[in-house]
């Protein structure tokens, strides 16, 4: 009896495991079947290189908002990236350990705040100061990067951190050795033996931002043309499908199902890189520690601000 | 380094030293001003959001906001609350059983190098890199248009199921790995069968870390528009049923500031939902005490 129980729960345990396989596969199913149809329809060139929106007329082309998703990710990389980079930095190696506490839980805090609240912040805050500076509408590619490089912050700083953490302290102590001062010792020696993990945490980041969309759609301006200066209004592809889908019709409705499917094969390639990425920060790591070991007795705790 | 200075340790640099070093290299001190100014920047970053709305939003927390039917005059958003609470409730429901289940597969079961276990490693990270509004277009069309659904609970909360299943997953792994081999040994020798010591050894001792993930996962849900607005909708007051539409509070608010009309009503909802967030931040940082005892 106990043996049937143990063998019949084995199979229970391993088909829910299954669930999530099948969930990607449902996932995929669904999205690229929905919208292989409307681009053959359309023309893979045309849907993609199209330059203009216009369902009334039949014109289906989505460049505007590949290009507007590809613009508010790059701002948002040059707004976070640099920012998160330092305060990672300032968290592992600056930070004195009684306010190390409570400035973790202030950048999980900005983890936790939902898209929606930091849209509705940029909308109250970020566009009338824009519109006051510029004398624009306000919003437009600066206020979407600006707000979504605040919003990969917290992924920017916490996967860094731990990157740079990993680094054994001899690397740090080494330099500090030759006499670099305690900065050259972090950027110079420390910084390169962690950049892969660095890396991914810009990875992570692009993916974050690029599928991004209460955010956005409430401070990015939404217009359907490819943005000429980065004051001007732009549309990205999440913006996108949220904007027309409640009323969508026939091949127009296919035309944004097909966008969130462009979308899912960006999130895909990234993806990709992250796990790239990180299987090859793992073995960096390996090396690292390897290298320590046959230095015998000097595998100490890294920092020590923790806790 | 700053353990070592408070030590006073035999490598102790004090502050005129420091300074006089900085003299020396220019550079380095405008690295260091750099690296605090970026701190600052995050760090009022976060203060300025949250104080921001507190500050402009707390004073419009009317009383006729949380009557418990809405209208186009009161604007209620308890409606909304409670369609948050069971919309929680419903996916983790769905959610957390199927997400301890495969972390008991991949971690108890599963020889290693098995092949099914590295797909649903690499389905579990494809799942939590997906954006929100791919879910929602895929409950949208499976839930409310194939199984015919329609607009529902029921579909949303699907739909953030199956959102948040990698989160569930990897947390209760993470939990079950960090319960010593020694525990499992115990029971086996005494006896036990696997399941047994799965059911009253090993998940006994890894329920905080896997309560660490169920926090995680609320947070999520309270603050998803993106994957519901097609899937549950946006009707305004509590359903009859799981198979009607209900807005959550995420949604409510998202659906003020489109309209424009009563920015002061969604300063308020904006307070609400800080203050849930700000509840479940607390919760995460006592589990995570708690793990590290």
């Amino acid at each position: 009896m106990a043996v049937i129980k143990e063998r019949v729960m084995k199979y229970v345990f391993m088909l829910t495991a299954t669930i999530s396989i099948l969930a990607v596969l449902l996932i995929c199913y669904f999205i690229f079947a929905n919208s292989i149809p409307a681009i053959n329809e359309i023309g893979i060139i045309n849907f993609l290189f199209g330059k203009i929106w216009d369902p009334d007329q039949d014109l289906y082309g989505i460049l505007p908002m590949i290009i507007g998703s590809i613009y508010v990710t790059a701002g948002a990389i040059i707004v976070g990236v640099p920012i998160g980079l330092m305060s990672a930095v300032f968290m592992a190696f600056y930070c004195p350990a009684k306010i190390y506490r409570p400035l973790k839980s202030a950048i999980e805090l900005l983890a936790g705040i939902p898209s929606v609240v930091y849209g509705f912040f940029g909308l109250v805050v970020i566009v009338p100061v824009i519109q006051k500076i510029f004398g624009t509408s306000g919003k437009g590619v600066l206020t979407a990067s600006l707000m979504l490089g605040m919003m990969i912050l917290p992924t920017i700083i916490n996967i860094s951190e731990s990157a740079l953490r990993s680094v054994p302290t001899s690397y740090y102590e080494g330099a500090l050795a030759l006499g670099a001062t305690h900065e050259r010792s972090v950027f110079s020696a420390v910084f390169p033996a962690a950049k892969s993990g660095i890396l991914a945490a810009v990875i992570l980041g692009v993916g974050r931002a690029i599928g991004e969309t209460m955010a956005v759609i409430l401070i990015a301006g939404n217009q359907t043309v490819i943005p000429k200066s980065i004051l001007s209004g732009v549309r990205t592809m999440t913006a996108h499908i949220v904007m027309e889908m409640g009323y969508a019709q026939d091949l127009h409705r296919e035309a944004l199902i097909a966008t969130a499917a462009v979308l899912f094969v960006f999130i895909l390639i990234i993806n990709l890189c992250f796990s790239a990425v990180k299987s090859s920060s793992e073995r960096e790591g390996k090396k690292n520690k390897k290298k320590i070991s046959t230095e015998k007795g000097d595998g100490k705790e890294a920092t020590g601000n923790e806790g | 380094m700053k353990a070592e200075t408070q030590n006073r340790g035999i490598n102790y640099v004090s502050l005129k030293q420091k300074l006089s070093n900085y003299r020396k290299h220019k550079v380095s001190f405008v690295i260091m001003l750099l690296v605090f100014g970026c701190m600052l920047i995050t760090l009022l970053s976060v203060l300025v959001l949250i104080l921001y709305i507190l500050i402009k939003g707390i004073p419009n927390l009317r009383p006729s906001l949380f009557s418990p039917v809405y209208t186009e005059d009161n604007v209620s958003m308890l409606p909304a609350i409670i369609n948050t609470v069971i919309m929680t409730l419903m996916s983790l429901g769905v959610a957390v059983p199927i997400g301890i289940f495969t972390a008991i597969y991949l971690v108890e079961y599963a020889a290693k190098g098995n092949k099914l276990v590295k797909v649903i490693r690499i389905t579990a990270e494809t799942l939590s890199g997906i954006p929100s509004i791919v879910y929602g277009l895929f409950g949208y069309l499976f839930f409310n248009l194939a199984l015919k659904f329609d607009y529902s609970l029921l579909g949303g909360a699907l739909t953030l199921s199956i959102m948040i299943l990698p989160v569930i997953i990897r947390t209760t792994e993470e939990a079950l790995l960090a319960v010593p081999d020694s525990y499992r040994e115990g029971a086996f020798g005494l006896g036990a069968g696997r399941l047994r010591t799965v059911f009253k050894i090993v998940l006994p001792s890894a329920v905080s870390g896997i309560f660490a993930g169920v926090i995680l996962s609320m947070g999520r849900i309270i603050g998803e528009t993106a994957a519901l607005i097609y899937t549950s909708g946006t009707a305004t007051n509590i359903p009859k049923n799981v198979m009607g539409s209900g807005r959550t509070l995420s949604i409510h608010l998202y659906v003020l500031m489109n309209e424009g009309l009563h920015i002061n009503e969604a300063y308020a909802t904006a307070v609400v939902i800080l203050v849930f967030v700000l509840i479940l931040n607390f919760l995460s940082g006592k589990v995570a005490k708690k793990l590290k005892n």
